[in-house]
């Protein structure tokens, strides 16, 4: 029963906090970080109960992956249920949204003053909703949490954004819907191909899990869901929502849609696409990396053409998550253990530089780095903090960001070692953007019209040192996290493993007759009788 | 030895409190105690050390220690551990010896800066300490890369160190930019040496190498080829090296530590390090020698013509890293890690008292501005002359002598050295000692030049900047004599020590007339070099003039003075066109498919508007229209 409490706790709680913030302002902010608090209070002790590395080895029953499982029909006719469950890499998930939100919360305290508590109901809704798709193993839930969260995000964008925010909403609902519309079809194609082989028909993961199909159907099913995350990753060329949705959300946004919904797509592919159609996605393995590589590289370019300090990091995230995409299809352990440390570091270093974002124009109400300069003195603890955060970026060893991509890499260079090659020119074109940030906001002269700017303190300095510690914890004793998804990690390659080789045996048995043909109206008629 | 551990963590400790308690200590003094402090109790603990791994040396030559598992991830598991072998023994004494005489003299150099920068700048150089002896203390690759990156770190603070000039923001930038193209092709080196051998551990990756792979194997070539990729950026070689001219934008005893004594020779020690593998790979060891070759032949070209006396002195120091490419290459090690030495001591020195020029002068670095200061300045004055020449190997009484002396002896005796690459050196050599002595003779020599009047009398430096030159020209005379060829005295403390890590060379029996031959030639280099600088700086300086006035006179002094034309290569053909795309494309291309599928889809909206009208009459017809083609088409279709 804890699973779904973790998500109702936040849904109930954000109701409440929507009330609260009609008594008063102040009562919202600090009544969603208790909700907040608690919840991470409570996953981290769960964590901590978990404690998969002392029975790893003996993980690799299905039954057993799971650290926690919910599942109760939701409707029966339909093979629907609302099945819940936690493994490793859920739990690092959630804990780093959990977290996040805590963040989004702390940096809006001053920004956000209008409907103040329709804004941090909104938040907990987002927490909650990403909540759900990192726990849901029943397709049908998980598209409905992915479609859920959607609607608060919009809300963020487009009621507290800044100028553009209805130009940016539009397009970023549009992007995502088109990629989730296509994702609900592959979701529907794959449950009738699976109902009409086996005469089950539900949204199961666990049952999904290799469903014999023609390549062909598996090649177009796995599209649709490719389409969706990588909308979502943002992978190179369906990435361009993502500027423009950064630049015009509030830094509570950015750091929500930066630090966690770029993640969700990152765990579809680890999750559903690599191991429901494991054939089909190694086939576009060389092409899935080189997208990476290109997002990587391309990323990194515009990066540093931007004169918008947001669009700037909303470059650097494709770049970043260029590796990510890199070392899901690299498929091997070393690379999506890196994936994993890539997606925590990244959210951590992107939601601080978002941060210190919104805590530039605080101060000076531009986030146009031709107007900025020269801060480093005035400002030295901001710099400082500004200085760790590009230096992550461009993935400095002894930080989070190093680890995470060079695994990925070290584990992409056993599969494709040409593309790992030029993905590691993006640790040269990391250093040029991170470093030109640098230069255009901390160092310089200061302009002269530029008035003296009060240094972070209190509140600000807390969620900067609490991000900072955890990039130099992420680089120095990155264990913790490993260990906690080695299981997962492993089971999924698992579980890629056996239907390879169902799929391989299969394929002699029955080399033609796929029962799949989604065109085909009647199925397992008796010998001679077909259509 | 349990301590070595203190040894990297007492400057980090420093560079923390200096960090995180900038907003308390007010005073530079107590700034001053904590930056020297940590780094000299570091440097005693490193002689202790030393003392103890010379006199109780433990059984395997090599003292190794774990702290912890840094990660692990299926098989790989980089470790925290140290290594300390007579290798890196040497390079920690080198690092926080010298290191702390520069953090000495920082204390007074830096003491006119505000109390905020003056701790800054204490907290940089002691986190570079810090990473460099991490660098040279790794057990495995993955933590030597982490010190690799680290004092690549400190390096671009430091040059950018007065951040307000965007000229040393440009410095610093390109300094760790380039150094990072070495460094991605050092992490594929990485990459090949994991994927083969299944570990980074320095030395089980050695061993393997040696047991798996075949001399002149394809995996041995292209991992050496990239670790020399990493070397060549750090050490600034060619065509890497044009980064270092520039990094003088930081302080002077920043140049004198990173950009001279300490940070560029990690590519020796990388080398070095790696021998076996590059053993393994003759060819690459024949590029290490002539890049080696060729960048201190073109450095010295460039040293020729410089009017800033930092300049001088930072491509001198990318010519004497191509000595110490040019002895690795020939698999001269130890004579590689004499030449790191000897050149850790006498250009830091030589740094240091062109930093009391500078700072007396307030900020001039031209040459042709000073004049005369032998009088003005003379202690600096008779330091800077030892230093010189030192670094212009004069024969017999200096330490540049005898490390030279030895990588040219090697370098003739060595299977894959020979003539040519000889005679490169000698050339240098005698380069060496025209620029340097040019040097000495502009500023200590001739007439006192206006500014020089300006200023005087010009203020004596204090101890704290006294004791390190005093100290270092003492180790620029007498660290000589710990190597000495059989020709004199036959010395070989240094060689012998490093036996056992580093195997000297296999056949370098020369006849002891063929090695005064080499000597002999090697001394009319030197001193002809001088001789030279003399007669054409301060006998005939309008001879020099005229020369540079002459047609390909002006055309070389303009392309030896820009060195070479690499920065323009590089501007025009890399910078230029990534920046020239980034502009172009500053919008995104890529969003004009979205736009141009919204932009349709509105007009298609606009099309068909005007049809939703609310007249029936229209709507009828449009009923009846509909109704006829559909039925037209089925008719047709039967």
């Amino acid at each position: 029963m804890i699973l779904p409490w973790t998500i109702l706790f936040l849904i109930i709680g954000s109701l409440f906090v929507w009330l609260a913030g009609r008594w008063r302002p102040l009562a919202a902010r600090w009544m969603s970080l208790t909700v907040l608090a608690l919840h991470l209070a409570a996953l981290l002790w769960l964590w901590t109960q978990s404690n998969p590395s002392a029975s790893s080895g003996q993980v690799l029953q299905s039954s057993s992956t799971w650290i926690m499982e919910y599942n109760v029909p939701w409707i029966p006719q339909l093979g629907i249920h609302i099945h819940l469950a936690l493994d490793g890499l859920s739990l690092i998930l959630i804990i780093l949204t959990n977290f996040l939100g805590i963040i989004a919360v702390g940096a809006s305290w001053n920004e956000i003053q209008e409907r103040v508590g329709f804004f941090h109901a909104t938040l907990l809704w987002v927490v909650a909703s990403l909540t759900g798709v990192f726990l849901a193993v029943d397709l049908f839930l998980f598209y409905f949490f992915w479609e859920l969260m959607l609607v608060p995000l919009y809300f963020l964008i487009g009621i507290w954004g800044h100028k553009r925010r209805e130009y940016a909403t539009l397009k970023f609902f549009i992007f995502t819907q088109f990629g989730g519309l296509l994702m609900l079809l592959a979701i529907l194609g794959l449950y009738f191909v699976h109902g009409r082989t086996t005469g089950i028909y539900t949204f199961e993961y666990g049952q999904l899990l290799g469903t014999v199909m023609s390549p062909r159907t598996a090649f177009w099913l796995m599209l649709g869901f490719f389409v969706a995350f990588a909308v979502k990753l943002p992978a190179f060329p369906l990435h361009t929502w993502l500027p423009d949705a950064h630049t015009e959300a509030p830094t509570a946004g950015s750091v929500d849609l930066a630090g966690l919904v770029l993640k969700v797509g990152a765990y579809g592919f680890l999750r559903f696409l690599v191991p429901l159609f494991p054939e089909a996605a190694f086939r576009i393995a060389p092409w899935a990396m080189t997208l990476g590589v290109i997002g990587i590289l391309y990323g990194a370019l515009l990066a540093f053409a931007q004169t918008n300090l947001k669009r700037l990091v909303a470059y650097t995230s494709i770049s970043h998550m260029g590796f990510v995409l890199l070392g899901i299809f690299a498929w091997n352990q070393l690379s999506l253990q890196g994936v994993v440390i890539v997606m925590v570091s990244h959210g951590i270093s992107t939601g601080g530089l978002f941060l210190l974002v919104g805590q530039l124009y605080e101060r000076t109400g531009t986030r146009d780095l031709r107007q900025l300069g020269g801060l480093w003195e005035g400002l030295p603890r901001m710099s400082r903090v500004g200085i760790v955060l590009a230096l992550a970026s461009l993935g400095l060893p002894g930080m989070g960001n190093f680890i995470g991509e060079f695994l990925v890499l070290l584990g992409a260079f056993q599969v494709y070692p040409v593309l790992a090659l030029l993905a590691t020119l993006g640790f040269v074109f990391a250093a040029v953007y991170s470093l030109w940030m640098v230069q255009r906001i901390f160092a310089g002269s200061r302009p002269t019209h530029m008035p003296k700017l009060p240094d972070i303190h209190g509140r600000e300095l807390a969620l900067m040192t609490a991000l900072v510690v955890i990039i130099f914890w992420l680089g120095v004793r990155p264990q913790p996290i490993l260990d906690t998804t080695e299981p997962a990690i492993q089971n999924l390659q698992q579980i890629v493993n056996q239907t390879y080789r169902d799929e391989e045996i299969g394929d002699r048995r029955l080399e033609i007759e796929y029962a799949d043909n989604l065109y085909s109206p009647i199925i397992n008629l008796p010998e001679g009788r077909t259509p | 030895m349990h301590s070595l551990w203190l040894i990297p963590i007492l400057p980090f400790a420093g560079f923390l409190l200096l960090t995180l308690l900038s907003g308390w200590h007010r005073s530079q003094r107590l700034t001053a105690v904590i930056g020297v402090g940590t780094v000299g109790l570091a440097a005693a603990l490193a002689g202790l050390v030393g003392y103890d791994f010379i006199n109780t040396p433990p059984e395997t030559g090599v003292y190794v220690h774990t702290y912890w598992t840094w990660f692990k991830v299926g098989d790989f598991a980089p470790k925290i551990a140290l290594h300390l072998d007579a290798l890196s023994l040497i390079f920690i004494l080198v690092i926080t010896f010298v290191g702390t005489l520069i953090h000495l003299y920082s204390a007074e150099f830096m003491a006119g800066e505000d109390n905020w920068n003056y701790a800054r700048f204490f907290s940089y150089l002691n986190l570079f300490i810090a990473m460099m002896l991490v660098l040279v203390l790794a057990d495995n690759f993955l933590l030597l890369y982490l010190g690799w990156e680290g004092v690549g770190l400190c390096s671009y603070l430091l040059i950018g160190f007065w951040y307000r000039d965007p000229q040393n923001g440009r410095a610093a930038r390109k300094a760790f930019i380039v150094t990072r193209i070495g460094d991605a092709a050092m992490a594929i080196g990485l990459f090949l040496l994991f994927d083969n051998l299944g570990t980074l551990d320095i030395q089980s990756a050695m061993g393997q190498a040696a047991a798996l792979w075949p001399v002149g194997s394809a995996l041995a070539m292209w991992t050496a080829v990239m670790l020399l990729g990493g070397a060549v950026g750090k050490s600034a070689q060619l065509p890497l090296q044009i980064w270092l001219p520039d990094a003088m934008a930081g302080p002077t005893p920043v140049s004198a530590l990173i950009h001279a004594a300490t940070m560029v020779t990690a590519g020796v020690y990388l080398i070095a390090r790696t021998h076996v593998l590059f053993t393994l790979a003759p060819a690459v060891m024949t590029a290490t020698a002539v890049i080696g070759a060729l960048t201190l032949l073109l450095a010295g070209f460039s040293a020729l013509t410089q009017w800033d006396i930092k300049r001088v002195l930072a491509y001198s120091t990318i010519s004497q890293l191509g000595y110490m490419f040019l002895a690795l290459g020939v698999g001269a090690w130890s004579a590689a890690v004499f030449h790191f030495m000897t050149h850790a001591f006498f250009k830091a020195l030589l740094f240091l008292g062109a930093g009391v020029i500078i700072s007396r002068l307030h900020h001039e670095h031209s040459m042709f501005k000073m004049g005369g200061l032998r009088k003005e300045l003379p202690f600096t004055f008779w330091v800077y002359l030892i230093g010189g020449s030192a670094l212009a190997a004069l024969p017999l009484v200096t330490a540049g002598f005898y490390s030279k002396d030895k990588i040219l002896a090697d370098v003739w005796a060595s299977p894959n050295g020979g003539a040519w690459l000889w005679a490169a050196g000698i050339v240098g050599a005698l380069l060496t000692g025209v620029y340097t002595f040019r040097m000495i003779f502009l500023t200590f020599f001739g007439e006192r030049q206006p500014l020089v009047q300006e200023f005087s009398p010009l203020p004596q430096p204090g101890w704290r900047m006294k004791l390190p030159l005093g100290v270092l020209a003492a180790l620029a005379i007498l660290a000589g004599f710990i190597e000495t060829p059989p020709t004199l005295g036959n010395i070989s403390l240094l060689s012998g020590f490093l036996r056992d890590v580093l195997p000297p060379l296999a056949d370098t029996a020369i006849s002891t007339t063929t090695q005064l031959a080499l000597q002999g030639t090697a001394v009319i280099a030197s001193l002809g070099g001088i001789a030279i600088a003399y007669f054409f700086v301060l006998k005939r300086p309008q001879t020099t003039a005229r020369l540079v006035q002459t047609k390909w006179g002006a055309v070389l002094h303009h392309f030896w003075f820009n060195g070479w034309g690499f920065d323009w290569l590089d501007n025009e053909f890399i910078i230029q066109p990534f920046v020239r795309a980034a502009q172009m494309d500053k919008d995104d291309w890529v969003d004009l498919g979205p736009t141009v599928a919204a932009e349709l889809s509105v007009m298609a909206a606009k099309a068909v508007d005007g049809w939703h009208n609310g007249r029936l009459r229209r709507y009828a017809a449009g009923v009846v229209l509909g109704a006829v083609v559909l039925l037209t088409a089925v008719i047709l279709i039967q």
